[in-house]
């Protein structure tokens, strides 16, 4: 199976500044997949070069296996909500769907109907006077009735209220479930990701820090605390992601394919959050110290 | 593609064609009572040979719909500021386009057909205004008989070729430019420049002038222009024709002056035999009858301008943006 998206030296560069620079990943097909970084990461950039509304400065990118928007049967097996879901405020949920399938060949509009009357909205009423959560929605359902294989979706929940966000999120997860589409999801908010998704990269200053099954993540990281010992004396096969030392007392969060043996640590599990805060982290110290003056945008 | 851009367009539509019927209307109404009136006041007033008081009143008349002629000036800009300048730049302004350029059409497609659906109801708008106000306003131009002039650009053809050409301008400005309201600005002040450039600079030399050296013959509807003793010339030698100069030259080939007229045999009986003597009248001028081959001319200059804005558009919105 072709990776869902895959890059080789992706650089994006508006004007003078570098979106994204030097981005090689491969995220593969079949998963839930959440991308998570800082802002100015580059993940905004990232999804919009996969789906073919911007062409890259430099380097390649394929999505599963194509190029991107390379014509109509690339568009339509990739399935896009832009951030902020933009819709056309002056006309009707109806029209969206009229749109919908007057743009695509595999329109599903059945699915579309459903989805929309789940959604409690009148078909008469205009996008523009939607909420932001129903907007959303309404952008997804899009996405989803055009039947794709892989569904870009950048920051889809980032302006929501909690509530709408969760709501979105669970109607991800049944669509997920029922058609089994490829899902590729930005967002900054670790706790949404936590419950949707099944594989994360972490993406800081355009550089793949972490990628992997969540939970073989969760099971390969741990947060061990016990007397203090300088970092450069841990055991090679314990990757210390990140250390805090009191004067006694020092606590890593390590990476080790091993369970950790050592009586003097105590091991605690560590939260998904925990791991993409730390790997942001130390991802920026990196990006820091190797190009200072480096410019992020958003 | 062609349904969806006929939702994204059926209000402009439903707007022009609006206005178009209520021209319609109102020229439907007066125009054959303006028929009537030339028949009665016009027509028969050539019998006696003097119709200046005649052809005045019959002028007079729907002064406030002779207007409209303005309209045909004015509607390619219209069309290029709120027809074309919208077109792409709204969806690039609002973010639509992440929107719609997600969908299982390419880029080059969508704008295919938003420009294509647009730019045949721009041709279709601006052809039905200038053939009824053409249809209208004949009686009129009869009378004026300026059809080069002042109201070229406002008859026959030229109204769709400009119309076109202003909304293929107004749809590059908001695709470079991204943002609709400069976009706007931008389609105002290229049509007008461009409209200017052809009218002084392009349109004289379409075709060469005919040059003719002939007798001077003074007949009525002719009279001399004589300036500050400048040189004398004549008006009203060749009705309907665009005249670009016409001198009046003594045997030797010297314009002559104002003040000859006032010298000997002159002095007593202007334009007689003896006074005009070995004069010539230098005429440079388009016949009337080639008014087509212009119109022709320069309706397809503007076309050929918008087809190239066109295809920068599609070279644009594939290559440049992003």
């Amino acid at each position: 199976m072709n990776p869902a998206v895959q890059t080789t030296a992706l650089a994006k560069r508006y004007g003078r500044k570098w979106a994204l620079r030097n981005c090689t990943l491969s995220i593969p097909a079949g998963k839930v997949v959440g991308l998570v970084g800082p802002n100015g990461a580059g993940k905004s950039t990232l999804l919009q070069l996969a789906v073919g509304l911007l062409e890259p400065t430099s380097g390649a990118i394929r999505v599963l296996g194509g190029r991107p928007a390379e014509g109509p049967a690339q568009l339509q097996r990739v399935g896009f909500v832009a951030q902020d879901s933009p819709t056309y405020s002056n006309l009707s949920v109806q029209r969206h769907l009229r749109m919908g399938a007057y743009l695509n060949s595999n329109w599903d509009q059945d699915l579309a109907q459903s989805r929309v009357e789940n959604l409690g909205l009148g078909p008469r009423q205009k996008a523009g006077s939607l909420s932001g959560g129903q907007r959303a929605q309404l952008a997804l359902a899009l996405a989803i009735a055009k039947r794709p294989e892989l569904l870009l979706l950048d920051e889809p929940v980032a302006s929501l209220d909690p509530l709408a966000r969760r709501e979105f999120l669970q109607t991800l997860m049944e669509v997920v479930a029922v058609h089994g589409v490829s899902v590729v999801l930005s967002s900054h908010l670790v706790a949404d990701l936590e419950r949707v998704c099944d594989y994360l990269v972490i993406l800081v200053a355009s550089q793949v820090q972490l990628a992997g099954e969540v939970s073989d993540l969760l099971s390969s990281h741990h947060r061990i605390s016990g007397p203090r010992r300088d970092p450069r004396r841990m055991p090679l096969q314990q990757e210390v992601i990140e250390e805090s030392h009191t004067d006694k007392q020092s606590t890593f969060l390590i990476r080790t394919d091993e369970p950790v043996l050592d009586p003097a640590w105590s091991v605690m599990r560590v939260t998904l959050e925990d791991l993409v805060l730390a790997y942001m982290t130390r991802g920026r110290d990196i990006g820091r110290r190797q190009v200072p003056q480096l410019e992020m945008v958003s | 593609m062609i349904r969806f851009s006929w939702v994204q367009f059926r209000l402009q539509a439903a707007v022009a064609g609006g206005a178009l019927l209520i021209i319609a209307v109102a020229f439907a109404l007066t125009g054959p009572n303006l028929v009537h009136l030339y028949s009665t006041i016009v027509a028969s007033c050539t019998a006696h040979g003097n119709c200046s008081t005649a052809t005045d009143a019959f002028l007079a008349h729907d002064r406030l719909l002779q207007d409209f002629g303005n309209l045909v000036i004015a509607l390619p800009a219209i069309v290029g500021i709120f027809w074309g300048a919208p077109l792409v730049a709204r969806e690039l302004e609002t973010g639509t386009y992440r929107l719609v350029w997600a969908q299982g059409v390419t880029r080059s497609r969508w704008l295919a057909a938003r420009l294509g659906l647009v730019a045949l109801a721009s041709v279709a708008v601006a052809g039905l205004l200038s053939l009824m106000v053409t249809w209208w306003s004949s009686p009129i131009d009869r009378v004026n008989m300026n059809q080069f002039t002042s109201v070229f650009d406002q008859r026959g053809i030229v109204p769709i070729g400009y119309t076109v050409f202003a909304f293929a301008m107004g749809v590059a400005a908001g695709l470079l430019i991204r943002r609709t309201l400069p976009a706007m600005a931008t389609t105002l002040v290229g049509y007008v420049a461009v409209r200017v450039l052809v009218t002084f600079f392009v349109r004289p030399h379409l075709i060469a002038p005919v040059r003719t050296t002939s007798a001077l013959h003074m007949s009525s509807g002719m009279s001399y222009i004589e300036s500050n003793n400048g040189p004398l010339g004549v008006i009203g030698a060749k009705p309907g024709a665009w005249v670009f100069s016409d001198r009046i030259v003594n045997a030797a080939g010297h314009s002559v002056t104002g003040d000859f007229l006032s010298r000997g045999a002159c002095l007593q009986s202007r334009g007689s035999a003896a006074c005009l003597g070995k004069l010539r009248e230098v005429l440079v001028y388009q016949p009337a009858s080639r008014y087509w081959a212009f119109q022709w001319y320069e309706m397809a200059i503007f076309i050929g301008l918008a087809v190239v804005l066109g295809g920068l558009c599609f070279w644009w919105i594939r290559r440049r943006i992003s």
